[in-house]
C-alpha cells in the first residue's frame, strides 16, 4: 500500500490550524476543539455509515445525539430514593403496561382476518390502552416530579459508571433507530428523511417536557466523569499538582484545566480508534462490498439474493449507535444535559456537512471533515463580526441598519454552511478524501 | 341549552381553528405536493419557502402602513401579499436555476435532490433570519374578529361564546379561492394540462412536444404563489417566527403522504386530517364534556389525550401509520 502523502497532508493543516490556535490564542481553546473534534469525527462516521456506506439519508441525526445525552442521565446519574420510592414503580409499570398494549395490537392485527371486526378490536384496544395507561403513568409522574422539584424531581439515574452511558446511548440510539427504520426503510427513499426529520423533533419534545425522566428544560447538570479524567477542583486543591505545575513555572489553574481536557482527549481518541478500525475493517471486508453493492445498484443486489431493506436496516441501526456513543460522549464533556440546547443546525446539518465535505463512503475523510468544519464553526462567527464590522465602519456608529447587521452576524453560520454544502455537493461530490 | 353551549364551545375551540390550521396546512402541502409530482423529490426548503414569501410579504406590509395606505377592516398583509408572491416567486426561480437544474440535466437520484434541497432550506433560514430575526413579528392590523365573543353572547344568549377571528375568516375564504383556482388552472388550461401530463408520465410528455424547463418554471411560479399564501395567512392567524415555519415542514409533509404524494386533492384531505387530529387530541376536553354529561359523570381532569407539546407527535404518528398500511396514501399517489 502506497503513502497518501495527500491524505497525510490534509491531515497536517488540521494539525497547523489547531497549533496556530494554541499559540495565538490559547491552548485551552485549542483542545477545547480538538475535544468537540473528536466527537463530531465520531457523530460524521455514523452518519458516513449510513450515507456513505448504504445511501441512507438520516436527517434526525440530533434525536440520535440526544438520545445518548439521555442515556449520560440515566444510566450514571445516582438515584433519587425519594422520587423511586414516589412513583418509580409504577412509572416503570404504565411504561411497561403501553409496550404490552402495543405488543398486544400488533399480535391482534397477525392474526385476526382482515376485515371491519379487526378494525374494531383494534381501535378498542389502542384506545382503551391508552386511557389505562394514563391511568397507571400519570399519577406515578405528578408524585415523582413533585419530589423536591428544585433539586431533582426526577428518578434519577442507575449509579453506573460513566463509559457503561456512552454503550448505553449507543443502545439507546439503537433501538429508536430499529423502529424507525423497519417502519421507513423499503419504502421510497425520501420516506426515511421525513421519518427521521419527525423523530428527532419528537424526542427532543419528549426530553424537554417528561420531567420524570431527566428533569426536562431544567437541565440535569454536575454530571459525572469518566475514570481517569480529574476534576479542576480536585487538582487545584492538591498541593502535588500545585508544586507540579509551579515547578514548570505553569498557571496551576490553567494548567488543571489542561490536564482535564488532556484527559478527555485521550478517551476520546481510544473510542475514535477502535470504531475507526472497526469501521475500516467491516468496510474492507464481503460485508463491506456487499453493502457497496446494493448502495451503487439496488436491483442487481436484490437479484443477486441480497435482502435489501434487512441490510439497510442492519446498517441504519449500527449508525444511529455510533452517532448516540458520539452524542453521550459530548453530554460527559460539557458535564450537563440541556435539551432545550439541541438544535437542528448545529446536530443534524453541521455533521452532514461534515460528511460530505470530508468525502462520502470515506471513513478518514469523515474524520477529516469532522475536524475541519467544527474549526471553522468555532472559528467562523468571531470572523464573520469582525467582516461585518469592517463593513459598516463607514457608517454612523448608532446607524439602525449597522446594529442590525452586527447583530445578525450570527446568522451567517447558517447561509455560509448551507453555501459549503451546495458547492461541495455541486463541484466536488466526492469531498476532500474520495472513497477508493 | 347546555347541548348548544357544548356545540358552540366544540366549534370555538375545535372546528374553527381546525379548519383554518387545516386550510394553511392544505395550501402547504399542495405546494410540496406539485414539487413531488413535477420534479420528483420531497422539498425540504419549503417551510423555509412559506417563511420567505411571508416576510417580504410583512416588510410590504410595514411600509404601506407606515404611508398610511391600509385596508380598512381587512389587515393590509393582503394588499402587500401579490409582492410577497413576487419575491418568493423571483427566489425560487433563482434556486431552481442555480441549483436544482444542474441535478436534473445529470438525472442524479431523487435523494441528491433532498439534499440540495436541504443546503437551501440552511440558505433561506438564514437570509431570513438575516433580514428579519429570528424573533416574533406581528403584522396583522384592521379588524380583529369578525363575530366577538360579546356579540355572540348577546345576540344568543347562549353562556358560550363563538369567536370568529377575521385571520380565520380570511384564511378560510382564501384557502377555498386558491383551491378553486389552482383546479381550474390544472384542469382546464394548456399549461395545467401540460404539467399534469408531465407528472404522470415524464417520457410520453416529453414525446408530446411539452417543453420541460417551461412545465418546472409554471410549478415554481405556481408552489411560490402557494406557499406565500400559505405562510401569511399562517402568519396572519399565529404570528410569524421564522423557526415555526421550519417546524411546520413535519405537517406539511405528514398531510402531503397522508393525502398521497403527487396528488393535490390528496393534499387537501390530508391537510384537514392532520388539522382535525392534531387539535383533536391537544383539546382539553373538560369543557365540552361537562355540557353534554350530567353532572354526576362531569369529568375532574382535563381529558386532553396529549399536552400541546407534542402536537408534532401526532402528524408523526399518522405519518407512520400511513407508511405502515398504505404507503401510497389515501389517494393513491406515486410510489416510486
Amino acid at each position: 500500500m502506497s503513502v497518501n502523502w495527500k491524505n497525510i497532508g490534509l491531515f497536517g493543516v488540521v494539525a497547523l490550524l489547531l497549533l496556530w490556535t494554541g499559540l495565538f490564542q490559547s491552548w485551552n481553546s485549542a483542545l477545547l476543539i480538538i475535544n468537540m473534534g473528536l466527537i463530531s469525527a465520531i457523530m460524521a462516521l455514523g452518519v458516513n455509515m449510513q450515507w456513505g456506506y448504504a445511501g441512507l439519508f438520516n436527517v434526525g441525526v440530533m434525536g440520535f445525539v440526544a438520545l445518548g445525552g439521555l442515556a449520560v442521565v440515566i444510566t450514571s446519574e445516582a438515584p433519587v430514593a425519594e422520587a423511586w420510592a414516589a412513583g418509580g414503580p409504577r412509572v416503570l409499570a404504565g411504561l411497561a403496561f403501553a409496550v404490552g398494549v402495543l405488543a398486544a395490537a400488533v399480535a391482534l392485527y397477525k392474526r385476526m382476518a382482515p376485515g371491519r371486526s379487526r378494525a374494531l378490536a383494534l381501535t378498542v384496544l389502542l384506545v382503551g390502552g391508552f386511557f389505562a395507561y394514563r391511568a397507571i403513568f400519570d399519577p406515578a409522574v405528578d408524585a415523582v416530579e413533585s419530589v423536591n422539584p428544585a433539586a431533582t424531581g426526577y428518578l434519577g439515574g442507575l449509579g453506573l459508571p460513566v463509559a457503561v452511558a456512552w454503550l448505553v446511548g449507543g443502545l439507546l440510539a439503537a433501538g429508536v433507530a430499529w423502529a424507525i427504520g423497519k417502519t421507513a426503510l423499503g419504502l421510497r427513499s425520501d420516506y426515511l428523511a421525513i421519518a427521521t426529520l419527525g423523530i428527532s423533533e419528537i424526542v427532543i419534545a419528549v426530553l424537554k417536557n417528561e420531567e420524570w425522566l431527566a428533569r426536562g428544560v431544567k437541565n440535569v447538570n454536575g454530571l459525572d466523569r469518566p475514570w481517569p479524567v480529574p476534576y479542576e477542583v480536585d487538582l487545584q486543591q492538591s498541593a502535588e499538582f500545585v508544586d507540579w505545575a509551579t515547578g514548570w513555572g505553569l498557571d496551576p489553574v490553567i494548567t488543571s484545566s489542561i490536564v482535564v481536557k488532556l484527559a478527555f482527549a485521550g478517551l476520546f481518541i481510544i473510542v475514535l480508534a477502535v470504531l475507526m478500525w472497526m469501521s475500516q475493517a467491516a468496510l474492507n471486508s464481503p460485508w463491506g462490498r456487499m453493502m457497496r453493492a446494493i448502495r451503487d445498484n439496488e436491483v442487481a443486489a436484490e437479484a443477486m439474493g441480497k435482502d435489501v431493506t434487512r441490510r439497510h436496516l442492519q446498517v441504519f441501526i449500527l449508525g444511529s449507535a455510533v452517532i448516540g456513543i458520539a452524542g453521550a460522549m459530548m453530554t460527559t464533556l460539557d458535564g450537563l444535559f440541556t435539551p432545550g440546547t439541541y438544535q437542528p443546525l448545529r446536530y443534524t446539518f453541521l455533521v452532514w456537512v461534515m460528511v460530505i465535505v470530508g468525502g462520502s463512503g470515506s471513513n478518514w475523510g469523515s474524520v477529516l471533515g469532522g475536524f475541519v468544519i467544527w474549526f471553522f464553526w468555532v472559528q467562523v462567527e468571531p470572523l464573520g463580526r469582525w467582516l461585518m464590522d469592517m463593513l459598516t465602519s463607514g457608517m454612523a456608529a448608532d446607524s439602525a441598519l449597522r446594529a442590525h447587521l452586527i447583530d445578525s452576524a450570527a446568522h451567517m453560520r447558517l447561509l455560509t454552511m448551507g453555501v459549503i454544502l451546495l458547492l461541495v455537493l455541486r463541484f466536488s461530490p466526492r469531498g476532500l478524501i474520495p472513497e477508493k | 341549552m347546555d347541548f348548544l353551549n357544548a356545540i358552540v364551545a366544540l366549534s370555538n375551540y375545535v372546528l374553527i381553528p381546525a379548519i383554518a390550521y387545516g386550510s394553511q396546512l392544505a395550501l402547504g402541502a399542495l405546494g410540496v405536493t406539485l414539487i413531488y409530482g413535477i420534479l420528483r423529490f420531497s422539498n425540504f426548503a419549503h417551510g423555509d419557502s412559506m417563511a420567505f414569501g411571508a416576510m417580504v410579504t410583512i416588510l410590504f406590509t410595514w411600509w404601506f402602513q407606515s404611508m398610511g395606505i391600509t385596508l380598512g377592516p381587512l389587515p393590509t398583509a393582503l394588499l402587500a401579499l401579490p409582492f410577497g408572491i413576487l419575491g418568493a416567486a423571483a427566489l425560487l426561480l433563482a434556486t431552481d436555476r442555480v441549483v436544482y437544474r444542474f441535478y436534473r440535466r445529470v438525472k442524479a437520484k431523487p435523494i441528491v435532490f433532498v439534499m440540495a434541497s436541504i443546503g437551501v432550506m440552511f440558505i433561506l433560514n438564514g437570509l431570513v433570519r438575516f433580514i428579519i430575526g429570528p424573533g416574533d413579528q406581528r403584522f396583522a392590523d384592521g379588524e380583529r374578529f369578525i363575530i366577538s365573543a360579546r356579540d355572540f353572547r348577546e345576540w344568543s344568549g347562549l353562556s358560550e361564546a363563538l369567536v370568529l377571528k377575521t385571520s380565520q375568516g380570511i384564511t378560510i375564504v382564501t384557502a377555498v379561492v386558491v383551491v378553486a383556482v389552482l383546479f381550474w388552472f390544472l384542469n382546464r388550461t394548456r399549461t395545467g394540462k401540460s404539467m399534469r401530463a408531465f407528472s404522470d408520465n415524464e417520457d410520453l410528455a416529453l414525446l408530446s412536444g411539452i417543453n420541460p424547463e417551461r412545465v418546472v418554471m409554471y410549478t415554481w411560479l405556481i408552489v411560490a404563489a402557494l406557499a406565500t399564501i400559505a405562510g401569511v395567512l399562517y402568519g396572519l392567524d399565529k404570528s410569524f417566527k421564522p423557526f415555526t415555519y421550519f417546524q411546520l415542514l413535519l405537517p406539511i409533509f405528514a398531510s402531503a403522504i397522508v393525502g398521497g404524494l403527487g396528488s393535490p386533492l390528496g393534499a387537501i384531505a390530508g391537510g384537514f386530517v392532520i388539522a382535525f387530529s392534531e387539535v383533536m387530541v391537544t383539546y382539553a376536553w373538560k369543557k365540552v364534556l361537562g355540557y353534554l354529561l350530567p353532572d354526576s359523570l362531569a369529568p375532574d381532569g382535563l381529558v386532553q389525550l396529549l399536552s400541546t407539546d407534542y402536537k408534532f407527535a401526532v402528524s408523526f404518528a399518522i405519518l407512520v401509520v400511513v407508511l405502515l398500511f398504505k404507503p401510497t396514501g389515501l389517494f393513491k399517489g406515486k410510489s416510486v
